[in-house]
């Protein structure tokens, strides 16, 4: 549509000085945000609480890593809320199942372990087949795989709610909430996954090709890319982060039921059209992503943690940052 | 030539139409068809539970009953069910659950127009005397009992929290009915927060409770599934001895907590899912029995403690 989204960003290296608020304004929303924070409540920056804020935004933000290679492929997943709900479900089944042959031990967490990856998989690879093969629009696909997903957990469930064993959750649940040094483990896993995905987007081919295909499938192609292959890789990689989400999320309530994972599509790709990623795909940036899913679960705390709407708006609110955080970007990068 | 042609179609039709009428006429059994909403989350599963269970055991207690049962996952999928079950299962009587009440006044009340018994269970339809029976769980009871246990609990006063469902009437019915009954006790109301009958939203919102306030002496998590959560966020703080939760709505999982005695989950407060096998006890009675069975039956909440905690165990049951 405008030139100025075409052209590349190095055009004016003269006024080094002026603040880049493609580049830094998620950042500096997020600073806002932590300074709003610690003037409104003393308990914000508390060990606690900073250790609740990261934690429980460990697993939106290891899906919405992997929805930042899908997105700035130009594609799309409407499916990872559902999918991660069913892969708990199919996790605990599975766990239970064997407590009676295996014993209550670690093996049996691994193999829980080992199954959420499998079965995540799987349904990446449901969905980037489907999509890449069968040639079908990614929103449909995983609008579909989505209502899927949804009413396999509400059948295992039958309708109620999927528990862990006892013994086996009280040997699991340290994996979400001990950790290293103090830091919790959802904390570092998150972390990783977020450097590698940053490290896998700049400097490696597979990267360059997301990006490439995003931009202009055409070109992509006569390029000499693989496009399926690439696409389908996509899908196939946020399906295995959303197992590893899972495998953070288990140990945290033992359950899963229909109610599981609600919203979640919604939010990780919130954080990353916040973070910098254009929608349409063709540009995208892993450490914006992990700002992007900062901010979201920070207004969630900071509304918790203060009296200064009802809690009837507190959805609003999201809405007005997601949108003015995005205009910000925009409009900045429109005027040079 | 078209003349023959209508005349035909109009044969056929009275033909196909026969038979159906003609079935109708000699049973001698009566037919209930039931319409609930599917089991999309904890109480609904449970409420499925308990209505599959009732039917059960009703066809073997009485020879000529025959029910239908449908669960519908929207308004408008109930709607059809019901108008299936009125062009097609000739049902002689109709216990409803409606999904929405606006939407499913209409098809309700054209049954009633047939000349069926209709009743209408926990959602009341949006147009009084439809219904031969009325069958539903009492809301504002449901914060009053939780309100007087903790009035009970607390007589010097003290700090509470309160986890609220999803925004909606009956939320709001329970909250108001709770707070007028703590009212000049001397209990503070520190911070409510909509948990959204969710076990993740109230662990998250527990969890930040737990950060801004340093002194809560109980929480009212006013539904088990939120109570899963705070207690899940209080075990994490390792605050466990300092509050005690009150949750709500029967979970099997905390009836058996109440029962063993446990201090954190002191008692719970019903609000049964199995009201709904009531509904179709009461109807099916109106069927085999003399007994009036017409009007309104409201099952109050209880207060179930440690003492009467056996009788509201079901651990069949998928809630």
């Amino acid at each position: 549509m405008s030139d100025h989204a075409a052209t590349p960003a190095k055009t004016t290296s003269s006024s080094g000085f002026k603040i880049d608020f493609h580049i830094w304004g998620p950042v500096i929303a997020l600073v806002v945000l932590v300074i709003a924070g610690a003037m409104m409540n003393p308990n914000f920056l508390s060990y606690g609480n900073v250790t609740n804020v990261l934690a429980r935004s460990a697993f939106i933000g290891i899906i919405a890593v992997g929805m930042t290679f899908v997105i700035t492929s130009g594609g799309l997943d409407l499916s990872v809320g559902s999918m991660a709900a069913f892969i708990a479900g199919v996790m605990i089944l599975i766990m239970n199942a064997l407590v009676p042959s295996m014993g209550v031990g670690i093996g049996i967490v691994l193999v829980g372990m080992a199954s959420a990856l499998v079965v995540g998989l799987a349904a990446g690879l449901v969905n980037g087949l489907l999509i890449t093969q069968a040639r079908i629009e990614a929103f449909i696909v995983t609008l579909g795989t989505m209502g899927i997903f949804r009413s396999l957990i509400t059948w295992l469930a039958d309708g109620g709610t999927l528990s862990l064993d006892y013994t086996v959750r009280e040997l699991y649940r340290p994996v979400y909430y001990s950790g290293l040094f103090g830091v919790a483990w959802p904390i570092i896993v998150f972390a990783v996954i977020a450097i590698i995905g940053e490290i896998v987007m700049r400097h490696t081919a597979f990267g360059r090709h997301c990006a490439a295909i995003g931009s202009n499938e055409q070109v992509a192609r006569y390029s000499a890319v693989h496009v399926d292959r690439v696409r389908l890789m996509t899908y196939v990689l946020l399906g295995i982060l959303v197992g590893i989400a899972t495998i953070m999320y288990v140990p945290r309530l033992g359950s899963a039921s229909s109610s599981t994972g609600v919203l979640w599509e919604l939010e990780a790709i919130a954080a990353v059209i916040i973070g910098g990623t254009m929608l349409k795909g063709g540009f995208g940036r892993v450490w914006g992503t992990v700002v992007g899913v900062l901010i979201l679960s920070l207004i969630d705390n900071l509304l918790n943690l203060t009296d200064l709407v009802s809690p009837y708006l507190n959805g609003a609110i999201q809405g007005v940052i997601i949108i003015l955080a995005v205009v910000l970007q925009r409009q900045k990068k429109a005027q040079r | 030539m078209n003349l023959k042609h209508f005349a035909g179609a109009l044969a056929l039709s009275t033909m196909m139409m026969m038979p159906l009428g003609a079935s109708a006429q000699d049973a001698e059994t009566a037919v209930i068809g039931v319409s609930i909403p599917a089991a999309t989350h904890g109480w609904a599963g449970g409420m499925n539970f308990h209505a599959q269970a009732t039917i059960d055991a009703l066809e073997e207690r009485y020879e000529n009953l025959d029910f239908v049962l449908s669960t519908a996952s929207d308004p408008g999928q109930q709607v059809s069910d019901i108008e299936d079950m009125l062009a097609t299962r000739d049902i002689d009587a109709l216990v409803v659950l409606p999904f929405e009440s606006e939407p499913l006044t209409g098809p309700v009340a054209r049954v009633k127009e047939e000349g069926k018994w209709v009743t209408v269970v926990d959602r009341g339809l949006a147009q009084e005397n439809i219904e031969d029976l009325y069958v539903a769980g009492d809301n504002p009871g449901f914060g009053r009992v939780a309100g007087e246990f903790f009035v009970e609990r607390m007589p010097e006063g003290g700090n509470i929290v309160v986890l609220r469902g999803i925004p909606t009437t009956i939320d709001n019915e329970r909250v108001e009915a709770f707070e007028a009954a703590i009212e000049g006790s001397g209990i503070e109301i520190l911070g409510m927060e909509h948990g959204n009958w969710n076990r993740d939203d109230s662990f998250e919102v527990m969890q930040d409770f737990l950060s801004r306030y340093p002194e809560i002496d109980a929480v009212w998590a006013s539904d088990d599934d939120m109570a899963v959560g705070a207690l899940e966020a209080i075990a994490q703080s390792g605050r466990e001895a300092d509050m005690w939760v009150l949750g709500g709505a029967g979970m099997k999982e905390m009836i058996q907590r109440v029962m063993e005695g446990d201090e954190q989950v002191p008692a719970n407060v019903t609000y049964p899912p199995a009201m709904i096998g009531t509904a179709i006890e009461l109807t099916a009675l109106n069927f085999v029995g003399n007994a009036p069975v017409s009007g309104d039956f409201i099952i109050g909440s209880v207060l179930i403690t440690p003492e009467n905690a056996e009788q509201y165990y079901y651990p069949d049951s998928p809630f």
